[in-house]
């Protein structure tokens, strides 16, 4: 069994930053410096640090610090769908 | 910037060697919007029948660079922009771009310092443009970068870099070597470590503004190597590519 | 405009497939050799000793399996083609594992169990309508390619669903709980279609 360090799904892993343009389109703001709070350990991140997949059918965030799946989006002929029952809050800011 | 992200048609004005694997591509913007050092573009390809294939590029170039951007991009096996814009794109080609893009992972002289850079690979892109534009700025934050490559034909931007640490601006530069190293190699040889950031890091004080580019794996042994030598982590900014380039 | 904008020189890397195999990629999919690996998250290490495979929900009585005795339950080999929502398609895969039929008849169905959800160590859900998994439509597997099927892909056992799109088939998977009613999981909560059948495109909600 692989070890962490060889760990293909960790290594494809990147960070919200790499999910900017997505968030940009869709928020009409800037979202990688928005805090946001998991729900599940509390922790607050800024957007572009939480963990991101992509290699998916969607986009998943996860908290940096517990690994817990913060955000899920995912882009379909009839709408965007945005699951963010992960996370506390977003500020989006004015 | 509060605008939606519009897509626009770039076209490639220039194209340029860095390395074997490596290439710039200079691309003029109908739309061009000043940049923050640190920021990227999204690119979007689409084929006749409709498949579309998107991947984000780090900015090169400096914000002060006016009407074009600088895209260096390196191609990864098997990865399908990439070897496209290596293999089949050519000066005059149009390709569909938004941004620029991202706001986390971005320094201006405003900002100040002391500054700690530490790129792995193509990572060192970002880091490029912050220094590009430190120098266009006129900045003298001291500043110091730590890049890794394999091996010494992959130090993408090595003259350059050169020419900047010698300019007395307060700028040093460090390279590690992972795989081989030139005969007469004076630079680290190994992965970054916290012994080796201790040594890179320690004149710059407690608490230098520290942004990290490279694979993820580069990225959390960088981090975990500040943390451990006493940098908070609100001084930490790190960004991650993954091995398939997107 | 923009919308419509072909690149000039793009194909992407999708390759024709032989004539004789074409009938077998449904449509807006391409065959690929490789095996590409998506996941929502890190592998999740799993300790073979505290492993266990349960099935739940409308059933008389639940039943768990340890890691040596799901490898005593009769095993099958299955060759067969899978088909990933995000395009590409995989054929003649090979694969050992234990038919969900023979899993099933270690419980007894409640009448109103009408629906299934498989979860996962790590906290994945997909849900299908019961029939999907019955009469050798869905089978348990451990191995891949005659070799123990790598975490990566999903090991040390991965459901494998191949008449419906490749997210069904939930790697890691741990349990299977059977429900009366439909419930949405991780990406059918999120757009995508709580069925998933590749031959009618249901891709997305409302496909």
């Amino acid at each position: 069994m692989e070890t962490e360090a060889d760990d293909v799904n960790r290594a494809m892993m990147l960070d919200g930053n790499a999910v900017a343009g997505r968030f940009a389109a869709l928020f009409g703001a800037e979202m990688t410096t928005s805090l946001t709070e998991c729900a599940s350990c509390g922790q607050d991140h800024m957007m572009g640090a939480l963990l991101a997949f992509t290699h998916a059918p969607g986009v998943v965030l996860r908290c940096p610090s517990c690994e817990a799946v913060m955000i899920k989006l995912v882009e379909t002929p009839r709408g965007v769908y945005l699951d963010a029952r992960g996370a506390a809050f977003v500020r989006i800011a004015r | 910037m509060n605008l939606p992200l519009q897509w626009q048609l770039a076209t490639i004005a220039a194209v340029r060697s860095e390395t074997p694997e490596v290439k710039t591509f200079s691309l003029h913007l109908p739309d061009w919007m000043r940049h923050r050092a640190g920021q990227h573009y999204d690119l979007r390809l689409r084929a006749a029948d409709g498949y579309e294939a998107q991947r984000s590029y780090s900015i090169a170039s400096a914000p002060e660079t006016e009407g074009q951007v600088q895209l260096t991009i390196e191609k990864i096996n098997d990865g399908e922009v990439s070897s496209f814009l290596h293999e089949v794109a050519v000066v005059g080609d149009r390709i569909e771009v938004r941004g620029p893009i991202g706001g986390y992972f971005v320094w201006e002289a405003a900002l100040g310092g002391p500054l700690l850079l530490i790129g792995g690979g193509s990572g060192v892109v970002p880091l490029m443009a912050m220094l590009r534009h430190r120098a266009a700025a006129g900045s003298r934050v001291p500043t110091r970068l730590l890049l890794s490559a394999r091996s010494y034909d992959d130090l993408i931007y090595r003259e350059e870099l050169d020419a900047l640490a010698a300019d007395g601006s307060g700028f040093e530069v460090f390279y590690t070597l992972t795989r081989s190293q030139p005969s007469d190699w004076h630079g680290y040889s190994r992965r970054i470590d916290a012994a080796m950031l201790a040594t890179v890091a320690g004149p710059l004080g407690r608490t230098p503004l520290c942004y990290i580019c490279g694979p993820t794996l580069l990225v959390e042994a960088a981090a975990n190597g500040l943390a451990e030598i006493g940098v908070p982590a609100n001084r930490i900014r790190t960004e991650r590519f993954g091995p398939s380039g997107s | 405009m923009a919308n419509e904008f072909v690149t000039r020189g793009f194909v992407g890397k999708r390759q024709a497939s032989s004539a004789t195999k074409t009938q077998r990629i449904p449509p807006g999919q391409h065959e690929v050799k490789d095996f590409p690996v998506l996941s929502a998250g890190p592998t999740p290490r799993v300790a073979l000793d505290r492993w266990s495979f349960t099935i739940e929900g409308f059933v008389r009585e639940k039943v768990s399996w340890n890691w040596d005795e799901f490898l005593k339950l009769p095993a099958q080999q299955f060759t067969v083609d899978i088909h990933c929502v995000t395009t590409w398609s995989k054929l003649d895969t090979r694969w050992t594992g234990v038919s969900v039929d023979t899993l099933l008849e270690h419980v007894e169905l409640d009448p109103r169990a009408a629906f299934v959800t498989a979860y996962t160590f790590e906290g994945y859900t997909t849900n299908m309508p019961l029939p999907d998994i019955l009469n050798g439509r869905a089978f348990v597997a451990y191995e891949y390619d005659g070799l123990p099927l790598a975490a990566a892909h999903g090991g040390p056992v991965r459901l494998v669903v191949p008449h419906l799109y490749f997210w069904k088939s939930a790697k890691w998977v741990t349990g299977l709980r059977l429900m009366d009613k439909d419930r949405s999981g991780f990406w059918e909560s999120a757009g995508y279609n709580n069925h998933g059948d590749p031959w009618k495109e249901e891709r997305y909600t409302g496909d």
